[in-house]
């Protein structure tokens, strides 16, 4: 039993435990769920410690069959590209645990049964070598999300649940219908080794085929991030949603999308990829801007949030159909700030929530003086999402701007003035919620952060810091899987370097030669 | 001519399930004047005592298997295979019929002896070989089936149901009929094998138009019984009116049978044919998938709901006919038994919130099930789970196996509708989950009261068997395609 397969099946096992505990007995249900996810994440810590960098395969593989006809098989693994990622649902885990201990007062053991559930399936998406088994994961972790949202979320939570699971939906049955068309050409569902035959050209699309495949996964995917014009689905499955739905929500399953695209389009589809990146960028950037712009005129500060994460997500799709290291390297860092800094938002909103009971930025004011701590995490969160140096999002971000300056300039004008809108929207909201005159209703309800909460944000804070200034303890894993991914968009590829101005031509071109 | 007409100890073997079921049957009808006094449960526990030992008998001629009567019968993995499903229905619902039943204070013994009959007539089809044969087991499964449908005669909506079944249904064996006879007109045979031959290697072959008329009337006949686009109409309304327990054993146990019988004809004596047919089953699996999954969204009668979802996955079978290979036959299969489970345990759940006389079976009456039955909710939710075709469950591997055998026989444009039909089909599936588990409890489930444990075990067994086959789909898969060798 590898280290990656008990991550994998300890939540399973937490959900069991969960299951047999009286449903009465509220406080064993959050000690258990708590434990569990504690354990979990300090077993992903081990896959961190024990990861080697040097090594160009997947580790902590296992890889036995499934099911004899078609042949599928448990074939897991990491790489550098999913080994953050899977820490970081371990990680967001307890800390949707944490939020919701008080948040969370009806159908309790359902509550955690799902939320420690769905652990299992975050990771399985970002391990699964098999595509069969990717897009059971796939499937298995939208389930639980949608009973958190239906079920705990707010007045609007029945549609905002149905929304969120059909637009997942429709995207991933046409991503199975690629998936199986995959398995009919190359007689396999191993994702090794139909990436090596395409990159040894002995699994060739013709380019219909390639882009309608390439679509198929796209969708799904897209769907997921989410791309414009498919986000409709975003910003209400987040303001209804539970605050630690909200969380995992943000931090880990947008990711899922991302990871696709890194893991799947690229590699499997170079040719259909690069020749829709400019479209793709297009989509991107009006993302990037469209998203800030609807966000600064949110009066609800969850939506608010929803909607900074469209414009946040444009720059790691931006990033990578930039096809350069560095905007590579930027997306996937982008990724990891996303689900650190906006899921601190989210967290931060939810302990704003518990105590006003409201998420109109108009109930509040002056909050800074009852709640000073509270203010200066709040403060730090928001300085960290709209990009200030030393803290995380500026690194991501500012890789992506780099990487896409070498394809493309404009891309990166349009692109950074979604920096300076995030620092509108974010700065403006900070200032009305924190200071200035407090109502009546914030001076009775709102107190300062109390030992679990600064429990449950304190590692966020600190990451925020840590992944701003010493990115070397992260980028490193990231750069080696991000490149051996370039390479395989270049082998086999017939595309046209004509397109570009000779003068032009990028390091990254003349590699590709 | 054969030598002598006194059937073999190994013939008798082989029939040997049907003549349980018959015996049974018929001992119950007998006893019923007799234990009119003594209370109920007797008659379901020899009832299921009989399904139980048909079950071995099933085992047993296959352990001996091969033809019978003059090749009348095939006892192979195929018949086998359909055999136990049919059986294994009829046992569920013989199960679940025990408190409903005592419910409705209904007739017992009558009702046991109708099951067995149909039941019988249903593995009859799954073995016969022979046009004539099929057709005695299709009138034997059918006749039986329309009483069961009526059966609460005070109930107007039962009689209705009942009365429409039986008119539509023989206007469609008609039509079986009739085509049955074209085609011994034209092959001057009514054995599969020999008719694939004929329509194969004859000199001169028969004009394509009558083996096109006699195909579409065959099509016709079978259609009505699966519930496919155009004979699918009369599903709702039986589907409502008859008992909880009879409408999912409609939807599992007949529609098993007919497309056993729809398989054996259509992948054997009309293979030849196939080009012509196939067009017509593409449109046919089109039209009732996305019929079904429309309609469905807009009703409000939880059981009308899962009869238009049982059009449409119908629909699904015949995308896996459509392609007509060993892979789609066995694809279809395993759907089959898949959509056997968790739709008999839906319904199971429908007849135990139902209360007497059927009140409460509208999709608002599931309100916050999940709150007063967690239990229940919890597998109605892994059957409904099922259905949209979510991993790790039964159904899921059903549309993936259907799916892929299109997508091997080059059916792009079927299977892309057919996945997107599927998640239009998710949304009336998710308003029930949200009606049990993200509203207040209404009325109904309030009052409800704990499931028998007749019913339980029914419930257990349906999503038991629903998660193994999402987890372990090899079970059965694997006979399926040993099964499925018949083809070619």
């Amino acid at each position: 039993m590898t280290l990656l397969n008990l991550c994998l099946a300890l939540p399973v096992a937490g959900f069991l435990l969960i299951l047999a505990i009286p449903k009465e007995n509220h406080r064993a249900i959050r000690t258990a769920a708590l434990a569990v996810s504690l354990l979990v994440f300090g077993l992903s810590l081990g896959l961190a410690v024990r990861f080697d960098t040097s090594l160009p395969a997947y580790q902590f593989v296992t890889n036995v069959p499934w099911i004899a006809s078609p042949a599928i098989r448990y074939h897991v693994g990491i790489d550098g590209l999913s080994l953050w990622l899977v820490i970081l649902s371990t990680l967001l885990t307890p800390v949707g645990v944490l939020v919701s201990w008080r948040y969370i007062d009806r159908r309790v053991k359902e509550f955690y049964a799902l939320l420690i559930l769905m652990e299992s399936g975050l990771i399985g998406v970002f391990v699964a070598l098999d595509l069969f088994l990717f897009y059971v994961f796939w499937e298995v972790s939208l389930i639980p999300m949608y009973f958190l949202i239906g079920v705990w979320g707010h007045e609007r939570r029945i549609y905002a649940a149905v929304k969120f699971f059909l637009f997942t939906m429709a995207g991933s049955v046409l991503m199975l219908a690629a998936i199986i068309y995959l398995y009919t050409q190359a007689a396999t569902f191993d994702y090794p080794a139909i990436l090596s035959l395409v990159a040894e050209g002995r699994l060739r699309f013709s380019p219909l085929e390639e882009t309608l495949l390439f679509l198929g996964f796209f969708l799904a995917f897209a769907i997921k991030v989410p791309l414009f014009p498919l986000h409709t689905w975003l910003p209400d499955a987040h303001v209804e949603a539970p605050t630690a739905g909200s969380v995992i929500l943000a931090s880990v399953m947008l990711k899922m999308g991302t990871y696709g695209l890194l893991r799947f389009s690229l590699p499997l589809f170079p040719s259909a990829s690069r020749e829709h990146a400019p479209w793709i960028a297009v989509l991107a950037i009006i993302g990037i801007i469209y998203g800030a712009l609807v966000a600064m005129v949110q009066p609800n500060m969850k939506k608010l949030v929803a909607y900074s994460s469209v414009s946040h997500l444009g720059f790691v799709v931006l990033g990578i159909f930039s096809f350069t290291q560095l905007g590579l390297d930027g997306a996937v860092y982008q990724m990891l700030n996303h689900g650190i800094s906006t899921g601190a938002l989210f967290v931060l909103v939810g302990f704003l929530y518990e105590r006003r009971h409201s998420l109109e930025i108009a109930d509040y004011g002056g909050v800074a003086t009852p709640a000073p701590n509270l203010a200066v995490v709040f403060m730090i969160t928001t300085l960290a999402s709209i990009g200030l140096p030393v803290l995380n999002n500026f690194v991501g971000e500012y890789l992506v701007l780099q990487g896409t300056a070498q394809v493309n300039f404009r891309w990166t004008v349009f692109a950074a003035i979604g920096i300076i809108l995030s620092a509108c929207y974010m700065l403006w909201l900070y200032q009305r919620a924190f200071f200035g005159a407090a109502p009546e209703p914030v001076r009775a309800h709102v107190h300062d952060l109390s030992p679990r909460e600064w429990s449950a944000i304190l590692p966020l804070v600190v990451l925020m810091v840590w992944m701003g200034t010493a990115t070397q303890t992260f980028l490193p894993p990231i750069g080696a899987a991000n490149a051996r991914i370039l390479e395989h968009t270049r082998q086999n590829v017939e595309f046209h370097v004509k397109q570009r101005p000779p003068g032009a031509a990028s390091a990254e071109v003349a590699r590709a030669r | 001519m054969p030598d002598s007409f006194v059937p073999s100890p190994q013939e008798i073997l082989r029939i040997l399930p049907e003549l349980v079921l018959v015996l049974a049957g018929t001992l119950i009808m007998v006893l019923t004047p007799l234990w009119r006094r003594q209370g109920d449960g007797r008659f379901g526990v020899l009832s299921l005592g009989a399904l139980a030992a048909a079950l071995v008998a099933t085992v047993a001629a296959h352990v001996h298997r091969g033809p019978a009567f003059q090749q009348m019968l095939e006892v192979d993995g195929f018949a086998t295979f359909f055999r136990l499903l049919v059986i294994g229905v009829g046992g569920l619902t013989a199960l679940l019929s025990l408190p409903y039943l005592r419910r409705e204070q209904a007739e017992p013994g009558e009702y046991h002896a109708l099951l067995l009959f149909s039941v019988a007539g249903q593995s009859l089809m799954a073995a016969a070989n022979e046009l004539i044969m099929i057709f005695i087991g299709l009138e034997i499964s059918s006749i039986a089936s329309y009483i069961l449908a009526g059966y609460l005669r005070e109930d107007r909506r039962a009689t209705e149901a009942a009365l429409k079944y039986f008119l539509l249904g023989s206007f469609a064996t008609a039509f079986l009929l009739y085509g049955v006879a074209w085609i011994y007109g034209m092959t001057g045979s009514t054995h599969l094998g020999e008719i694939q031959a004929a329509l194969t290697v004859a000199a001169p072959p028969p004009s394509e138009l009558l083996v096109a008329v006699a195909a579409a009337m065959m099509f016709a006949g079978l259609a009505f019984k699966v519930s496919v686009w155009p004979f699918q109409v009369w599903a709702p309304d039986v589907y409502q009116g008859a008992p909880s327990p009879v409408a999912g054993f409609l939807s599992a146990g007949p529609k098993a049978a007919a497309f056993a019988v729809f398989l054996r004809i259509f992948l054997t004596a009309f293979e030849p044919a196939a080009e012509r047919w196939a067009a017509f089953v593409w449109w046919s699996a089109l039209i009732s998938m996305t019929l079904g999954n429309f309609a469905a969204l807009v009703q409000s009668d939880i059981k009308r709901l899962l009869a238009y979802s049982s059009i449409a996955h119908a629909g699904y079978v015949l995308v896996a006919v459509t392609a007509h290979s060993e892979a789609g036959a066995a694809a279809a299969m395993f759907y089959l038994a898949a959509y056997a489970l968790m739709n008999v345990g839906a319904f199971a759940v429908v007849a135990h919130l139902a209360r007497k006389g059927e009140r409460y079976v509208e999709v608002e009456d599931f309100a916050g099930l999940a709150v007063t039955q967690p239990g229940a909710a919890a597998l109605f939710a892994i059957f409904l789970l099922s259905l949209i075709g979510v991993p790790p469950t039964a159904g899921f591997f059903g549309k993936f196996y259907v799916f892929k055998a299109a997508l091997d026989a080059d059916l792009v444009g079927l299977t892309v509708l057919g996945l997107l039909n599927s998640a239009v089909g998710a949304y009336y599936y998710l308003r029930i989950l949200v009606v049990m588990y993200m509203r207040e409890p209404g009325e109904a489930a309030a009052s409800a009261p704990a499931p028998t444990s007749a019913t339980r075990v029914a419930l257990w067994i349906c999503a038991f068997g629903t998660l193994l086959l999402g987890v372990w789909p090899s079970l059965i898969l694997g006979s399926a395609e040993r099964a499925a060798a018949f083809v070619r």
